[in-house]
């Protein structure tokens, strides 16, 4: 039965006491809400700017060697894509362009990332409904599913997509063939379009440039055994002029803004965490030390300290643990009332490990309070110190 | 009858300063079973630190105390824990109770801690309450009760598990003239009738009307002990205590 005591002991004080621990609950929960929205919103940053890179079926994506890892600086002439192929360990070469426009849709244009790839070559996103493109020139586009989404797109619609050249805004009609998994690329939705219609319908800077020749941005390009990714690169670097190739990760790890975008999320997760740590220790210190003159009585008349630790122990277990889980469902809830539009996205592995730092914050900022508990000597009940 | 307490030659001093101060001073004295005494004297006698000696929260520089034939001494921490929750009943001045259990949960307390939550043990917290006046407040929080109400709770919780010694530390210092002697009254019938030991600190005289032996302490040694009932009455009513002869 005394085994027991401490779940007790615990339970009672909470449960007599429902304002105060309701407090330290709410607490809690906004913490957990908060670390995790910045989390989510950490998710959903990043996949908008690297989800279209990441999940390219290609192993290296190849850049202007000038252009310092900068995809919108990188300008490649089209038949870089020759050079490449013939690079030993090359299976296929994608040349893919980046630029940006909006889609007419009911209400205000919606901006997107128009993204010129060649048909059948890396670049080109699988599509979920329809089909994919039927040549270089065809007036069709591959929607992501953002766009689908946000525009109200069918397979089949036929969409006007909206460019500046030079100091017009032009207009395009293409035919939707296929959607695709979500794709955004510079937090925005995107469109894919096969690579002579992009090179037509792309935003170009000048007058000029419209009449200049077809060029792309980057390459995409696809292994023939992907575990040779860095051999590969560097024999790139060797037999192509004024090129280099990366892996996936480190191209969009130096998409403009993204490492610093991240490491601040991180950061204001890792203070929010810190914040929740203080606040929790400062609590049950305060709580500790207002209980000394009991916990003094509690000892002289037998408690013994691992009683007393544990009853304490256990409060800030179920404590950290309500909060934790209510922020939690907060946080999904709040989540799912916000408009697409704001990237919030839970990533399971990254919710789970934030969900456990949580949890462990509650008994790390209480280990100080049991120290202190710990500490006091049963002849404070007489007023007596040793 | 048997001997409940037992301290032999007992000295406790504190280093300060780098000076020796001796907050007791070789003090022997034997309490028996259904024996109610009392610990007086002035201020900074000695009175608290030797009860927290007896009840084994404060180790002495030299001397031994034994309750119910078991040496303080010879004990480790954790024995010495055990044995007071099982052997020892307190009442504190101030603090007595967990403020967030009730009544009848404050007393069963020590019936908790000794893994002993029997349904005669709660039977008989309750018996003891109702004795005490309080079986109408059993679901009352110590925040909903008197002073004198709480000590009564206080004194049920040292009864309740069994003690072979009950030790008191200013039991009515909070209390007034009449709910204090009611307090004391209720202490001594119980210590009598279920044949404890009772140790009482108080500096208040007057309480001791009730007690079977009067020790009076100054500068940390026992200057003066009454035991006859003629004798303590007279303490207990300040009447010329320096004519009461020391035994």
């Amino acid at each position: 039965m005394r085994s027991n005591l401490p779940l007790f002991l615990g339970f009672k004080e909470i449960w007599r006491n429902k304002a105060r621990f309701a407090l330290v609950i709410g607490v809690v929960t906004l913490i957990t809400v908060l670390v995790l929205f910045i989390a989510a919103l950490s998710e959903g940053l990043g996949a908008g700017n690297r989800e279209y890179i990441a999940t390219l079926d290609a192993e290296l994506l190849v850049y202007q060697e000038a252009a310092d890892l900068t995809i919108g600086a990188s300008q490649m002439p089209a038949n870089l894509t020759r050079s490449l192929r013939r690079v030993e360990g090359v299976a296929a070469v994608g040349p893919v362009g980046f630029s940006t426009g909006s889609v007419v849709r009911v209400g205000e244009p919606l901006d997107v990332a128009l993204i010129g790839v060649q048909p059948g070559q890396p670049g080109v996103p699988p599509v979920r409904e329809g089909v994919t493109f039927s040549r270089p020139n065809a007036r069709e586009a591959i929607i992501d599913a953002n766009v689908a989404e946000q525009a109200g797109f069918k397979l089949g619609d036929l969409i006007t997509v909206r460019s500046v050249q030079g100091e017009d805004e032009n207009s395009y009609q293409v035919r939707v063939v296929g959607i695709a998994p979500s794709r955004k690329y510079g937090i925005q939705p995107s469109i894919m379009l096969p690579a002579d219609t992009w090179e037509r319908v792309r935003a170009k800077p000048a007058i000029a440039d419209v009449q200049g020749a077809p060029a792309f941005n980057v390459a995409a390009v696809r292994l023939s055994d992907p575990q040779q990714r860095e051999a590969v690169a560097a024999r790139i670097a060797g037999r192509v002029k004024d090129v280099v190739a990366v892996d996936l990760k480190t191209a969009y790890e130096n998409t403009p803004g993204y490492t610093a975008q991240q490491s601040t999320l991180s950061t204001q997760s890792g203070f929010t965490l810190l914040i929740g740590l203080l606040v929790i220790g400062g609590f049950f210190q305060i709580q500790a030390i207002q209980k000394i003159a009991q916990i003094g009585m509690l000892k002289a008349i037998g408690a013994s300290n691992r009683t007393v630790a544990a009853a304490f122990i256990f409060q800030v277990v179920i404590i950290t643990t309500i909060g934790v889980l209510v922020g939690a469902l907060a946080a999904f809830g709040l989540s799912l009332a916000l408009p697409s539009v704001v990237p919030v996205q839970f990533e399971p592995a990254q919710v789970l490990t934030a969900v456990l730092l949580l949890l462990a914050i509650g008994p790390i900022g209480g280990a100080v309070a049991v120290r202190s508990l710990l500490k006091v000597e049963p002849l404070t009940a007489l007023g007596l110190t040793s | 009858m048997a001997i409940a307490l037992e301290a032999k030659h007992v000295v406790k001093e504190y280093m300060v300063d780098g000076s020796t101060l001796t907050a007791v001073g070789d003090v022997s004295l034997q309490i028996a079973a259904g024996e109610f005494v009392a610990l007086v004297g002035p201020s900074g006698s000695g009175k608290t630190t030797l009860l927290a000696m007896l009840a084994g929260l404060l180790a002495p520089t030299s001397g031994q105390i034994a309750i119910a034939g078991r040496e303080l001494s010879a004990m480790k921490e954790a024995e010495r824990t055990r044995f007071r929750r099982e052997k020892i009943g307190f009442t504190f001045q101030a603090n007595n109770l967990v403020p967030y259990l009730n009544v009848q949960e404050n007393v069963e307390l020590m019936l908790q801690l000794n893994r002993n939550t029997s349904a005669a043990g709660r039977a008989r917290a309750k018996d003891l309450l109702a004795r005490l006046g309080l079986g109408q407040r059993l679901h009352n929080l110590p925040g909903q009760l008197s002073g004198g109400q709480q000590q009564r709770v206080a004194i049920a919780r040292s009864l309740i598990h069994d003690p072979a010694i009950v030790l008191a530390d200013e039991p009515t210092a909070s209390l007034d003239t009449e709910r204090a002697f009611q307090v004391v009254e209720t202490f001594a019938e119980l210590i009598h009738e279920e044949g404890r030991a009772g140790v009482m600190v108080t500096h208040d005289l007057r309480m001791c009307t009730h007690v079977d032996r009067v020790i009076h302490m100054t500068d940390g040694v026992i200057d003066r002990i009454y035991t006859s009932r003629h004798d303590i009455l007279a303490l207990a009513q300040g009447e010329a205590i320096h004519e009461v002869p020391v035994s």
